[in-house]
């Protein structure tokens, strides 16, 4: 190893990399990336936790594999390396949940092999994986999934509770209230509801987290 | 008005700044300017301005909007009866539709005058009076027995993200009033749509099909008249059903010059020359209706007069209301005949134009630059 300074594993600056893309630098909420896949994959909880775990196990290895690889790869084809990278991922990805659980698998149906146009992805390894060194890559990558996944799961939650009354396909809204009269919200299930959701989110966030706003 | 003039001048030092309600001056100023012109006076810029302010103007659609309301309030009565096979006298079906229309209009109002205001107290503006005209369209377009929650979720849905999220009245993209009705049609199907619902408490042995439902299913065996359809005496939301009460509403605004005379009859004209395409090309029934038919069956009629011709979400420019309202009438009929899951296009036709609106006028104005500059051009020369 070379002489200078070993920085420790959790450096503050570290932990910043997991931090600032839950919140100040999220890729969906301030980024606005990724948009397309937390329309199609959060009509239920389930589908869209996986999809998160997948794009985590996806982004953190190739975030991984780009750093290592990063003073051997020409610039001029760099982004062709990137995506042979991803697409391996996927693929591995894709195989997994295909053998262990299958039924998910067939709801995410093409959406998996879609993580490859991921912006988010490209994004990060654009702009970070480059020109890091593997482990803050690796957080770097763990963090913008995690940022990724917490607002599917946020928006699933929603619409799978207001639009079908079921959380992980277990009925959650008492039957008492369905024959008072309450009914499903259909416009939840269909996608245009996600991005409401989206932009609801984007409200509560900015409302709590001034930074955010842009002085105009 | 004397007396009254005094009583708010009195209650005035409270509501200001400093006072001891001064939270609740929004609603203490939208009661003092519904009965007096505001006093203030412009202190900067432009100092032209319009004699009647927005409340002059909301209060003219609202007074335009009465025929049709009173007389869709009977006509749930009649409609009611008629299901029954009994015929009361006109003051009981009118009754019966009174109280079935009275929480739904409470309701309405309630709620979104209550987010007005709240919405105005965080953000400090006064009350605006947008909500006036959007609070009754809002209980024209329903079924009589839409269930009170929903429409209350409806309705605070449109004027959040209908309104609000956008700025306020005179901000918005969309008319509110149809954002509540869409939201309805695609989160509750089952009360604002299919042939049970337009008839209110029907009885179960009657057939409640609008029209347009009929027509959309190719049965035209009991198709009413044109007389009646243009009188109104047939099942459907509250207000939409007679043309001849929207028309004498459509006199209203067009004679005072509250709505634009070029939004709606462009709409009319778009709405019967794609009837007419139709017939020549009378694939099937429903293509060979009479191309008129279309003007009076369903809301086109009330679209066309009321919810089009919104100075906020229509065109602006004169070039670009010919455009929009042809546009919203063609697409209106177009969906009524293809689209088989919709069996009522002006909706969705008025709210799909009101987003492309704004794309118009840019090319309206854009094209008028580019005359102008041809003629500088020539004149340099």
């Amino acid at each position: 190893m070379s002489t200078e300074e070993r920085e420790p594993l959790f450096s503050p600056k570290n932990m910043k990399l997991i931090k600032n893309p839950i919140n100040l630098s999220n890729p969906i909420t301030v980024q606005v990336l990724g948009i397309c896949s937390a329309l199609a994959v959060t009509a239920k909880l389930m589908p869209a936790i996986v999809m998160s775990i997948s794009v985590l196990v996806v982004m953190a290895a190739s975030n991984v594999v780009i750093s290592l690889l990063r003073n051997g790869i020409p610039p001029r084809i760099r982004i062709i390396v990137q995506l042979v990278v991803i697409a391996t991922m996927v693929i591995l990805v894709d195989q997994v949940l295909k053998a262990f659980v299958y039924d998910v698998s067939k709801q995410l149906s093409v959406f998996v092999g879609l993580i490859i146009t991921n912006c988010i992805i490209m994004g990060r390894l654009e702009a970070f994986a480059m020109a890091n060194k593997p482990w803050p890559a690796f957080l770097d990558g763990i963090g913008n999934a995690l940022g990724y996944g917490i607002i599917l799961i946020i928006i699933a939650f929603f619409r799978e509770l207001l639009g079908s009354g079921t959380l992980f396909d277990i009925q959650v809204i008492p039957q008492g209230l369905y024959d008072f009269g309450y009914v499903n919200n259909g416009l939840m299930i269909l996608p245009p509801m996600a991005l409401i959701t989206v932009g609801v989110i984007i409200w509560v966030q900015r409302y709590y987290t001034r930074e955010l706003i842009e002085d105009n | 008005m004397k007396a009254l003039r005094n009583f708010l001048d009195k209650q005035k030092p409270h509501f200001e700044k400093g006072g001891k309600l001064e939270k609740l001056h929004a609603m203490f100023d939208s009661a003092e300017t519904l009965f007096f012109v505001p006093d203030k006076v412009t202190s900067s810029g432009s100092h032209i301005r319009d004699a009647i302010d927005m409340k002059r103007t909301m209060i003219t659609v609202f007074i335009a909007l009465i025929p049709a309301l009173l007389f869709g309030m009977w006509n749930v009565g009649y409609q009611h009866f008629l299901s029954y096979g009994e015929s009361p006298d006109h003051f009981t079906m009118f009754l019966y539709g009174f109280f079935k229309l009275l929480p739904i209009i409470i309701v309405t109002y309630g709620v979104g005058l209550g987010l007005e205001i709240l919405f105005a107290q965080i953000r400090s503006h006064e009350v605006n009076e947008g909500f006036f005209v959007s609070g009754l369209l809002i209980p024209m377009i329903v079924p009589a027995d839409i269930p009170l929650w929903q429409l209350a979720v409806a309705v605070a849905f449109a004027v959040v993200f209908g309104k609000e999220v956008f700025g306020g009245t005179g901000m918005n993209i969309v008319n509110p009033a149809l954002v509540a009705r869409a939201f309805l049609f695609f989160a509750y199907p089952g009360n604002i749509s299919g042939d049970k619902v337009w008839i209110s408490d029907k009885a179960d042995a009657f057939s409640g099909a609008t029209p347009l439902g009929d027509a959309l299913v190719g049965n035209f065996d009991n198709f009413p008249s044109v007389y009646d359809m243009f009188m109104g005496f047939i099942p459907g939301s509250v207000g939409e059903t007679s043309t001849l009460m929207i028309l004498i509403g459509a006199a209203i605004l067009l004679i005072t010059g509250i709505a634009n005379w070029r939004v709606m009859f462009t709409v009319f004209a778009g709405g019967y020359i794609m009837g007419l395409l139709f017939n020549l090309w009378g694939a099937n029934e429903y293509m060979e209706l009479p191309a008129y038919y279309h003007l009076i069956m369903g809301g086109f009629a009330f679209g066309a007069v009321f919810m089009a011709t919104d100075p906020v979400t229509a065109a602006q420019t004169n070039k670009g209301m010919y455009y929009y309202g042809f546009l919203v009438g063609m697409i209106a009929v177009l969906i009524r005949v293809f689209n088989p899951a919709y069996p009522e296009g002006m909706m969705l036709a008025i709210l799909l134009m009101n987003v492309f609106a704004p794309l118009i006028d840019h090319y309206v104005i854009e094209g008028n630059i580019k005359k102008r500059l041809k003629r500088l051009k020539v004149i340099s020369n």
